[in-house]
């Protein structure tokens, strides 16, 4: 394989380009200085011919770059040739000829600040976008679900079930470890800190209270939300992606009620269910260090337990745990359906979902304490 | 071509490949010569494609040899992969254009990863490329998810162009074009393939296809190829299952038309 060369000279009123070796994509980077450094230099006279004669190989890489050293070469009147073009290689010569004849315009290039701004704004009515979806995915469960309370024979049972099973039954190990450790933490640090003043009996009374009412919902929720939220979004985004929703559409059916309704049911069952859950190995994991860490045996932990708490702080725990499920599924199932063709635009589905029901959930968590507190629970 | 020309681009030797019970190839055996479009007909599901994607090493096989180009990609460690990657270029059925990327630049990708050139060369190259496919310089800028189907077949062959390979691999790709794309489309390869030496590996059932731009044609079917030879010979074998898929209603149409 020779090494590609371009030389020019010029002979009265000719100037005849020569190319030999090998023009193809093994020696793009030589090629892609050499064209220019030889044109560039060359003083042009005359009538231009590009000698192809002895190039050995040749591609489209090669074709181009002897057809743009062609066409800058052009003058008025003067239109520049090959010459000695081997028969093997008339046809791309042909065909290159006539490509890139169009440049495309360049894209406008706005400035910083202005672009920022324009950001900022498309950003600010995106929040009215995510309200809208968010309202109009509620609305549509809203609808299926009261159909399908009218025809009770219509809710897929199956699918309710397999849901349930995946967002419900395979999660509770891992949602019981982790709120064991949180319960576990939470009672440390409060028998470390209370002990200062010899308050560590309270920390049943803070474990007690905290878990039932706000951190076994929450840390549940968050999980449930980053596990099975996440989960809804790439599974209907995929299908959004590969058009399956609108083959079911098409066929009759209603995404909402095939799809959805199914997935968002099966949350709603299962997130008060993982909450008990969580909540009991919370108690369970806080009793476990106050004995080995504190001290404290667990026939007082739970004599004291008994007394600190109430039925109300385990009703307000499990009240919110629907409708944190609520809110997760309502956003994973809307954020599913904005996924739009490429691969990159599910995983920013997915993330935004993940985000946006974490934010709800803490936020509508909020809520519901400024409702019980003026409640009296 | 610095190898020899007596040698196969593409030699398969007894290659079987099955999916948990089924055997889908059986002790399957076919040369692709150097410089030849060669077709590759079959009945659907019949194991086309996974004879594609096995002699690209996307299947793993039961048994037998595959080269390409004088290489056993089994053997092959992980820089000479790369190496086939530059030398061959794969259109696959539905594209597989990465979606995040524009038409553009996916036609740049493996430029921007093989070769040692600037900006602008890159962006003439790309549009040079995608309008020898009959795409638009303009269709450049859009992503593979706002594109037809024939449109995304067309982007897809200007990547697997991109590189100038030495083999082609097309599986089905006239299909779903009109028939004037298609006939472009096969003026574009036999171009390709005379000016340098293409070698073109293409699973069709585009008898139109069949009859202009291939050199050989073979049919598979029963997991064994069948029969292998220019058109004619493919016509005259007595093959049942080769012969009713010459010799059937939609193949006499096309006949009667092209005379």
């Amino acid at each position: 394989m020779s090494d590609p060369t371009l030389t020019s000279s010029a002979g009265g009123t000719t100037t005849t380009f020569v190319a030999a070796g090998n023009w193809t994509a093994a020696h793009s980077g030589p090629l892609d200085r050499l064209v220019p450094a030889v044109s560039g230099t060359a003083k042009i006279a005359g009538r231009v011919a590009i000698d192809v004669s002895r190039i050995e190989q040749l591609d489209t890489l090669g074709a181009w770059l002897l057809e743009r050293l062609l066409r800058r070469c052009g003058r008025d009147g003067q239109e520049p040739v090959f010459v000695g073009v081997p028969d093997h290689f008339k046809d791309l010569l042909e065909r290159v000829h006539d490509l890139n004849r169009r440049t495309p315009p360049a894209p406008a290039g706005g400035n910083l600040v202005t672009a920022s701004l324009e950001r900022l704004g498309r950003a600010t009515l995106g929040f009215k976008d995510d309200a809208n979806s968010f309202l109009a995915m509620l609305g549509a469960i809203g609808v299926s679900l009261v159909s399908t309370l009218r025809r009770p024979r219509t809710l897929r049972m199956t699918s309710v079930i397999h849901h349930l099973y995946r967002v419900g039954w395979q999660a509770v190990p891992i949602m019981m470890l982790i709120t064991f450790l949180i319960g576990g933490i939470i009672a440390q640090q409060g028998i470390f800190h209370f002990r200062k003043f010899g308050a560590d009996a309270y920390v049943v009374d803070m474990v007690g209270i905290l878990v039932l009412r706000e951190i076994g919902v929450l840390i549940v929720s968050i999980m449930v939300a980053g596990r099975s939220g996440s989960a809804y979004t790439a599974e209907l985004g995929s299908m959004k992606m590969r058009e399956e929703i609108d083959a079911l559409r098409t066929m009759g059916f209603d995404p909402v009620e095939v799809l959805i309704l199914p997935r968002v049911l099966a949350l709603v069952c299962a997130l008060p269910i993982l909450t008990f859950l969580g909540s009991m190995a919370a108690l369970y994991g806080g009793g476990l260090v106050a004995w080995f860490y504190g001290g404290m045996s667990p026939a007082i932990f739970i004599a004291r337990l008994q007394e600190a708490i109430s039925v109300t702080h385990f009703e307000v725990g499990l009240i919110k745990a629907p409708f944190m499920a609520l809110v997760i599924g309502v956003v994973a199932c809307s954020e599913g359906l904005r996924v739009k063709g490429s691969a990159e635009s599910l995983g920013l589905q997915t993330t935004t979902s993940v985000v946006k029901s974490i934010f709800l959930v803490i936020v509508l968590d909020g809520v519901f304490a400024i409702f019980f507190a003026s409640i009296g629970m | 071509m610095t190898s020899s020309t007596g040698q196969p681009a593409i030699s398969v030797r007894d290659l079987t490949v099955g999916f948990g019970k089924r055997i889908v190839l059986d002790r399957l055996s076919l040369d692709v010569r150097r410089g030849e479009i060669l077709g590759l007909v079959g009945a659907s599901g019949g194991g086309k494609s996974v004879l594609l994607r096995t002699i690209i090493g996307l299947i793993p096989k039961r048994q037998g040899h595959i080269e390409i180009m004088g290489m056993e990609l089994d053997k092959a460690d992980p820089g000479e992969l790369r190496r086939i990657g530059r030398r061959w270029g794969i259109l696959f059925q539905q594209g597989a254009l990465f979606s995040s990327l524009t038409v553009r630049q996916n036609v740049q990708f493996p430029m921007r990863e093989n070769l040692d050139i600037s900006q602008p060369l890159l962006d003439e190259l790309a549009i040079a490329k995608l309008e020898m496919v009959g795409l638009s310089p303009d269709d450049g800028d859009k992503f593979p998810s706002e594109l037809s189907g024939g449109m995304t077949k067309r982007a897809a062959l200007a990547r697997a162009l991109a590189l100038d390979p030495e083999i082609v691999f097309l599986d089905e790709p006239t299909s779903g074009l009109d028939p004037i794309s298609a006939g472009e489309f096969d003026v574009l390869i036999a171009t390709l393939q005379k000016t340098f030496g293409l070698t073109v590996f293409m699973v069709t059932h585009d008898l139109d296809s069949l009859h202009t731009v291939c050199d050989r044609v073979a049919a598979l079917a029963d997991g064994k190829v069948v029969a292998v030879g220019p058109m004619q010979e493919l016509l005259a074998s007595r093959h049942p299952w080769v012969k009713s898929y010459f010799h059937g209603d939609r193949a006499r149409v096309r006949a009667g038309a092209a005379h």
